[in-house]
């Protein structure tokens, strides 16, 4: 199964209850996945690079971590600890650096961006949530995600969204049954995935897609081409929002539009607290049709 | 008429409730609020009495429904009035997957559009669609009518027995073995009666036929070397 939610804000009026509202969502869809949860959203952009990162043993990969990076990066670099991940504002340039640096740590990288922090674990969608405090976070939008796997393991990497490239996210319900070919095809381009997670290939494709000068829209047309199985994904970037759904389309997908947002649910459940759904346009999006929104 | 508050009310409590009102005279007519897109609303119903569901319900929605009357005033998820024996099911707006499934009767009207596999495998329910249907709608239907107002997508039809479709948009495919058919006399009859107890604002001369061509009914002995 798996649930995925989404909301995309077009005003700022929102923008405060943007993690109270995805919370509530995602909650609304344990049921279709309560082995792990995540969430990426995009709130004000950083002064500086923003790198996600997570440990298992965050007490003491943590501890000192800052002074460290500022010693190594000769810049200013700031830390702030949520559980078991911590979100780095580090010095743009930066990246590579400190990917290497993290690798030899053992520390993992969740994703790198302006304005993207991204936040998963193992367990209820309920506990996740309240683990990262995400009814708290403010931003313009956000997707999520609730697992019941079925391709790989129930780990913290195995866990929804995969971020491959800056700024951007994917979630996904269904199964891929070509990752395994296009696995390598992509790593040949630069763009290796770190998982033997099937949706972790998709988030490489359409990263490589991006990377090679295609719009949003364009690279979610080409997962229709290029990628065999099972899939409705939904996709976020520094300023979009992209879905697309297989041909076949067995995996449910609802939709809600207003005046202030656009959402996304696997079942219409997500929406019920969403401010207005009641007048809101509801629809079930096509089947291989792609929908992208950008700011 | 009595109301049931979903806040305060289990699903099994409420379903077990509407499933007791065979015979013993109790409220014909329910409404129920607060839906919030809830799974498996007023099924097994098995007395003619009135349902309302007050916004929108998920997935199988008055499913296995005999003699009731079940009104959605909002949209529902897939699978809605699965198996239906008789009765009626009204949605004003728009289902997901495989609305009507597998119907033995009754009549299902889907105000909206209804998306991919609207009536798969009907046993003789009447199925009217006042938008379009997605692909696969019909597959393997047996027997019953499926109308549709607006367009139908791929392999509309495909392996279909003798249900009966008309379309009055287009039709993007037809599935394999399924075949336009000549608008009879005792179709256009039969087509006037549904639209009429759909509320469907649409005359019966603006619709096609599809069936089944019957090529597929039997094993064809050129086709022995494929085996």
């Amino acid at each position: 199964m798996c649930g995925i939610v989404g909301l995309f804000l077009k005003k700022d009026d929102l923008r405060p209850r943007l993690g109270d509202l995805l919370t509530d969502m995602l909650i609304t869809m344990t049921d279709r996945g309560p082995d792990s949860a995540g969430i990426a959203i995009y709130g004000d952009d950083a002064d500086g690079l923003k790198m996600t990162i997570q440990s298992a043993t965050p007490d003491e990969d943590f501890d000192g971590l800052e002074e460290n990076l500022t010693a190594l990066l000769r810049g200013p670099v700031r830390m702030r600890v949520i559980d078991t991940h911590a979100v780095l504002t580090l010095p743009e340039g930066s990246e590579a650096e400190v990917r290497a640096f993290m690798a030899e740590k053992g520390i993992r990288v969740m994703g790198v961006g302006n304005s993207m922090e991204i936040f998963k674990e193992v367990g209820l969608p309920k506990d996740v949530a309240s683990r990262f405090g995400i009814r708290q976070m403010a931003g313009s939008h956000g997707i999520g995600h609730t697992r019941m796997a079925t391709e790989s393991a129930v780990t913290t990497l195995g866990a929804h969204p995969f971020s491959t490239d800056g700024d951007q996210c994917l979630v996904h319900n269904g199964s891929l049954s070509n990752h395994n070919r296009m696995r390598r095809e992509l790593a040949r381009k630069g763009f290796a995935p770190q998982t033997q997670n099937d949706t972790e290939v998709a988030a490489c494709y359409i990263s490589s897609r991006l990377a090679e000068g295609a719009n949003l829209g364009e690279a979610l047309d080409g997962t229709l081409q290029d990628l065999d199985g099972f899939f409705t994904f939904v996709v976020g970037t520094k300023n979009g929002f992209g879905v697309v759904r297989d041909p076949i389309a067995c995996k449910p997908a609802v939709m809600a539009e207003t005046d202030d947002y656009v959402a996304f649910g696997s079942e219409y459940r997500a929406f019920a607290n969403l401010p207005g759904i009641d007048n809101a346009r509801v629809w079930e999006p096509e089947p291989a049709t792609v929908y992208f929104w950008e700011r | 008429m009595q109301t049931i508050d979903m806040a305060s009310t289990e699903l099994r409590e409420l379903n077990s409730m509407l499933q007791s009102q065979e015979g013993n005279g109790g409220d014909a007519e329910w409404v129920i609020e607060n839906t919030r897109g809830s799974h498996a609303l007023a099924v097994g119903l098995n007395a003619p009495i009135k349902v309302t569901v007050k916004g929108s319900a998920g997935y199988y929605c008055a499913g296995m429904n005999k003699e009731a009357t079940v009104h959605v005033t909002g949209s529902v998820g897939p699978g809605v009035a699965e198996n239906m024996i008789s009765g009626s099911v009204i949605v004003e707006g728009d289902a997901s997957q495989y609305a009507g499934a597998t119907g033995h009767g009754g009549l299902l009207v889907i105000k909206g559009n209804a998306s991919s596999r609207c009536g798969i495998s009907m046993k003789g329910v009447d199925i009217v669609v006042h938008g379009n249907v997605g692909h696969m709608s019909a597959f393997m239907a047996q027997s019953g009518n499926l109308v549709i107002l607006g367009d139908a997508g791929d392999a509309l039809g495909d392996s279909l027995y003798e249900a009966r479709l008309f379309v009055r948009g287009s039709v993007k495919s037809l599935g394999a073995d399924c075949i336009e058919k000549e608008m009879r006399p005792e179709h256009l009859e039969l087509l006037a009666d549904l639209l009429e107890r759909a509320g469907a604002d649409a005359s019966p001369q603006e619709f096609r036929r599809y069936g089944s061509a019957r090529k597929l009914y039997h094993f064809n002995v050129d086709h022995a070397d494929e085996y």
